[in-house]
């Protein structure tokens, strides 16, 4: 029987799946990913965690406690830094700590530390230490690693083509997504975690399609643009996660073919405190793209997300005709083609 | 160029004695209030940690008593307070405040860099000059935290209720008001004559540790005071944090010897927690196994709401208390946080402690 590893879907699973996939597969053991997630599973993490965590947080618990009967060992690594001289959220920090000291009867854990954040990390040496309960031979892993690797590369060369996470893990190769014939194209920016999780963020994707927006995410921009946009702060961002939303949101600012700006953060989320206002901050001072602001917790509610959309929407129809100086609501408004007033209409209201 | 920068407890009295020692001109904001929540609160982002909100609330008040220049420390990460300095700076750009900012990034390799950024304030005084004032500064430092342990020893022991805080203060005052090297050695005994001069019986008292996030921990406007309302309750309390240990590990690199270090809390911390987590997490749960191999009675964990590394402290803190039988209490701080409901926490955590102190006495 081979060893089952579960991987919770949750947090970096929508950055690295491919690469854990591919690299405890290579190494011959057997991947479980916890299911979807459900309103089951935010239950579970909110009982396990302590209330003061974020959702994201709370809903990997969920996750967690979900695969700890069907698997021989949970795969939550410490992800101590992806990149050079950068961070994670230091609740990543402390991830496997919080769940060993919250979640009873688990089964084993591997928690490596991965730790990119001197430019010599031994990665080979961090996952050598990971495939030390499933297999020590180091030809073996190495081989595995190369593959992963390979397999990350070309995920992540699928996501900046304009694909979703979800769907570049299963298809190969696939047109864009989404209807070609829109109402505009909207930028979502946020943590992986909160944009990809279709139940914590409410479908907010699916909507977006159904209303026949395009989407375009952060992870779809590539790094050297991200570190373009990034590079005008007066100060380096230390969160990779972060620098990328930052450095992306200001691309989107400054991109004419984004009509309109999502900044989706978690309730108390300490990173989004900070990135959220440098963005927030640098879309009010240019003036020039309806923001919306989506703040995510365990008690949201459907309506008011809805609700928040839709006139998020409105305001991008009203943009995108007073742009083409004959769009319906110009003529109706009698603001002609001069007005700038609508362009720097801002909804902040929070759910 | 006028100087000011943020409250931090009683960081103002080094960080003016440092300046005014090397000629530089210095603002320091009015206390922390009320007020200054309030302002902060208002323009900051709504979940930035209470002293960011702190921090900007006292930039906007130095700036009416005519600063134009903000010395702020900096850091690299993962805590936000990395990034305090920058985004204060934008939301008072925003507000049509018109300060300079210079910011003291911790040195990463040699102590030389956080002196060449020293210089910037300084100009153009020599290094000895530059060197002395940071000296004058970190002695100042340590005379107040040593005045503030004897305060913590002496309140449960007090025969007049409140002659110890009102003696702190007069002490203190004799701190800030040294102005060169020269005065501080008497001025130090004059403070020590005064926490002389209060009054004490020798009593057991309940002793509390307070662990946590370091702002929190040395700001009382911050903490509501807590160390007043303990000593006040009868409990003798200590804290994981002092100035002049925080500045000696983390500016000096350790360089002065013969005081409490992190490291200590990093040591012990690891049963519960193994890596560091950015901010004072590590400390806080190595800080509370230090409390407990001392015998303290409790610990209180102090943090400001939505605080990242505090937070993974806080879910691991229950299993150390289960493991050791410690009674921890965990109190959050913000904009919302209110006197009365402290102080009945505290009360039932005290009847708690000694509660159980008694049972411990009662079997031996």
């Amino acid at each position: 029987m081979p060893v089952k590893i579960g991987i919770p879907r949750s947090l970096l699973y929508y950055k690295y799946f491919p690469l854990w996939k591919t690299f405890f597969e290579g190494l011959g053991a057997e991947v479980e990913v916890s299911g979807p997630t459900t309103k089951a599973v935010v239950q579970e993490g909110v009982k396990l965690c302590v209330d003061e965590a974020c959702l994201p947080v709370k809903v990997a618990f969920g996750h967690v406690a979900s695969l700890k009967e069907k698997v021989d060992y949970i795969f939550i690594p410490r992800l101590v830094s992806v990149s050079p001289r950068e961070y994670i959220c230091p609740k990543f920090l402390g991830f496997p700590d919080m769940v060993r000291n919250s979640v009873h009867g688990l089964p084993g854990i591997i928690d490596t530390n991965i730790n990119l954040y001197r430019r010599e990390g031994d990665l080979y040496g961090q996952f050598l230490e990971a495939a030390s309960p499933i297999c020590r031979n180091p030809l073996k892993v190495a081989a595995a690693l190369r593959s992963a690797v390979g397999e990350l590369k070309r995920f992540n060369g699928r996501v900046e083509s304009g694909m979703l996470p979800e769907n570049a893990f299963r298809v190969q190769e696939e047109k864009f997504p989404f209807q070609a014939e829109n109402r505009g194209t909207v930028a979502l920016v946020g943590h992986p975690y909160n944009i990809y999780d279709n139940y914590i963020n409410m479908n907010l994707i699916g909507r977006l399609d159904e209303a026949r927006v395009r989407v375009v995410t952060a992870d779809n921009v590539p790094e050297p643009v991200v570190n373009m946009y990034a590079g005008t702060l007066s100060k380096r961002l230390f969160w990779t996660l972060g620098r990328r939303m930052v450095g992306a949101a200001y691309h989107f600012l400054d991109n004419p073919r984004i009509d309109g700006i999502i900044h989706v953060a978690s309730f108390a989320c300490g990173p989004d405190s900070m990135t959220g206002d440098l963005i927030e901050r640098r879309a009010r001072r240019a003036g020039n793209k309806p923001f919306l602001n989506l703040t995510l917790d365990e008690h949201t509610g459907e309506a008011g997300v809805v609700t928040r959309i839709e006139a998020f929407l409105d305001m991008i129809d009203m943009k995108m005709g007073v742009d083409a100086g004959v769009g319906d609501w110009g003529l109706e408004l009698g603001v002609g083609t001069q007005n700038t007033e609508l362009r720097t209409q801002n909804s902040e209201l929070r759910i | 160029m006028k100087v000011t920068f943020p409250h931090m407890g009683h960081l103002w009295i080094c960080l003016k004695a440092m300046l005014e020692y090397l000629g530089v001109d210095t603002v320091v904001p009015p206390p922390s209030t009320r007020r200054t929540l309030d302002l902060g609160s208002k323009h900051a982002p709504e979940f930035a940690c209470m002293p960011l909100k702190l921090n900007l609330g006292n930039f906007m008040e130095a700036s009416e008593m005519g600063a134009d220049t903000i010395l702020m420390a900096g850091g690299c990460g993962p805590c936000r307070f990395g990034y305090y300095a920058q985004v204060e700076y934008e939301i008072l750009k925003d507000l049509g405040y018109n300060y300079r900012l210079v910011v003291m990034e911790p040195p990463e390799k040699r102590i030389s860099e956080l002196l060449s950024r020293i210089r910037q304030i300084t100009g153009n005084r020599s290094w000895l000059e530059v060197i002395r004032g940071i000296k004058f500064g970190y002695r100042k430092a340590r005379a107040v935290d040593e005045l503030e342990m004897s305060a913590m020893r002496l309140r449960p022991r007090e025969i007049i209720p409140g002659q110890t805080d009102a003696a702190l203060s007069a002490a203190l005052d004799e701190i800030a008001g040294a102005g060169r090297p020269e005065d501080l050695p008497e001025a130090v005994e004059r403070a020590e004559e005064i926490m002389r001069g209060v009054a004490w019986e020798n009593r057991p008292a309940i002793r509390v540790g307070l662990v946590g996030e370091i702002y929190t921990l040395l700001e009382p406007f911050a903490n509501l005071d807590i160390e007043r309302k303990l000593g006040r309750l009868g409990v003798e309390a200590d804290r994981s944090i002092y100035l002049s240990e925080w500045v000696n590990d983390h500016l000096f690199m350790g360089l002065v010897r013969g005081i409490r270090s992190s490291r200590l809390y990093k040591k012990s911390a690891a049963p519960y927690l193994r890596h560091f987590v950015g901010g004072h997490g590590q400390e806080t749960l190595g800080g509370a196994v230090y409390y407990k191999n001392l015998g303290y009675d409790g610990v209180i964990q102090v943090l400001p709401f939505t605080c990242m590394p505090e937070i993974v402290a806080q879910s691991i803190l229950p299993g150390f208390s289960r493991e050791t039988g410690t009674p921890v209490m965990t109190l959050i701080v913000d904009e919302q946080s209110g006197d009365a409901g402290l102080v009945t926490r505290l009360e039932a955590f005290v009847d708690l402690l000694a509660e159980k102190r008694r049972g411990k006495e009662r079997l031996a």
